[in-house]
């Protein structure tokens, strides 16, 4: 039990798919417009990953190592049928402002790299983990990300306005704030990592 | 076809959409290979190429397999198949014919499939030019263009890019931005720009 609940911290601290591992970056930026988007986003590809990482990690003595990538990308393209169609027949908003980034989450490399680095090598439990663990990882990033941008760039949170008498920076919430946003993000988290480093290393 | 909605569409997909620094589509590939100029360059052109193919057999098979038999709802199963697919055999193809270029695009190649700008741009090419089901006047041109500027942008940005980072490491920058997020930084600069082209207006 304590290897799982590892397993499933992990892909929210140290491994973290956006800060830590640098992948998915382009659903990460153009949907962290306003946190509902972000969450949504998360959500969805948390569902993705889960279903994905428990079923290739049952087959992964059936699928032939030659052709694993194939077999792997059919495996997340139905999830992602899935997830799209249910998203149309019960989210229909969110569909639509998320726009090409449901069907993009196919190419996602979080979820071929967790499918090809982890679920094609363990049994089925730490994988379902793994994959919920690098899912709430990513939703908890991309909220980051969508809080400081609309916070920044419509002055709300959330869709709720706040009390800031401040002109907001309408630049926040279009493209070079996203890519602001996220190298500064990075750079810190980069600080943080050195400092608890430098801290474990001292006596 | 309509000579100046392709000019439209050239200058949207080039400039004002361009793929990576106002879609957000391929920043893994534009991040990863855009460390010098050459390869940078090599990467581009086997993107476009793969995204004209690539486009030409999914709007056949959109046009001609998945409308007629309604299954629209397997269109993102069978593109990325047929990408995937398509990657693979012109990889085996230049291989046997020339090594010099294998050895150029080699190691590029794979990472194609999994590049979002490539099935970004068929999906958007279906969603553009397919209206209720039909295809509109001229649809498989206009994809097909679509398709090769986006490449275009695409490879514009990467090169831009790549000379920025050529020179990038004679600075002395703060330990913790170097690598990545000073690239981001960069990118983030670079789409301003870009943003310039917004009042063009066709």
């Amino acid at each position: 039990m304590k290897r799982l609940i590892k397993e499933c911290v992990k892909g929210i601290t140290k491994e973290n798919p956006t800060f830590g591992l640098i992948l998915g970056l382009c659903p990460t930026l153009a949907v962290s417009t306003s946190v509902i988007n972000a969450v949504g986003m998360g959500l969805a590809a948390t569902f993705v990953l889960i279903c994905s990482n428990t079923i290739i990690s049952a087959l992964r003595h059936v699928i032939p190592d030659r052709i694993r990538l194939p077999a792997y990308i059919v495996v997340v393209a139905t999830f992602v049928t899935i997830c799209e169609m249910l998203m149309k027949a019960y989210a229909p908003a969110l569909n639509v402002a998320l726009g090409i980034f449901v069907p993009l989450i196919v190419v996602n490399c979080i979820i071929l790299a967790r499918a090809e680095a982890f679920a094609s090598k363990n049994p089925v439990l730490p994988s379902f983990f793994d994959g919920l663990g690098m899912g709430i990882g990513f939703t908890l990033a991309l909220t980051l990300i969508a809080l400081v941008r609309e916070l920044l760039g419509t002055g709300s949170v959330a869709g709720f306005t706040l009390a800031v008498h401040a002109e907001p920076i309408t630049m926040m919430i279009l493209s070079p704030g996203a890519l602001l946003t996220l190298g500064i993000l990075i750079a810190l988290s980069n600080m943080i990592k050195s400092a608890f480093a430098a801290r474990k290393t001292k006596p | 076809m309509d000579v100046s909605k392709i000019l439209a569409i050239a200058i949207s997909m080039i400039f004002i959409n361009n793929f990576i620094l106002s879609k957000f589509l391929g920043l893994c590939p534009f991040l990863g290979v855009s460390k010098e100029t050459k390869p940078a360059v090599s990467m581009g052109l086997a993107v476009i190429f793969v995204m004209t193919c690539s486009s030409i057999i999914t709007w056949a098979l959109y046009r001609f397999i998945l409308l007629p038999f309604h299954i629209e709802y397997l269109r993102t199963i069978t593109f990325i198949l047929v990408i995937a697919a398509f990657v693979q055999l012109i990889e085996m193809v230049i291989r046997k014919y020339s090594m010099p270029l294998y050895r150029a695009l080699g190691i590029y190649l794979p990472l194609i499939t999994t590049n979002c700008a490539v099935l970004g741009v068929t999906i958007l090419n279906v969603d553009n030019f397919f209206v209720a089901g039909k295809a509109i006047k001229g649809s498989f041109f206009y994809s097909s263009f679509q398709a090769f500027f986006a490449g275009v942008g695409f490879l514009l940005a990467l090169f831009l890019m790549s000379g920025i980072r050529e020179r990038l490491q004679l600075l002395d920058i703060p330990e913790h931005a170097k690598g990545i997020p000073i690239a981001f930084v960069i990118a983030s600069l670079m789409s301003l720009s870009f943003m310039g082209f917004m009042g063009f207006k066709f």
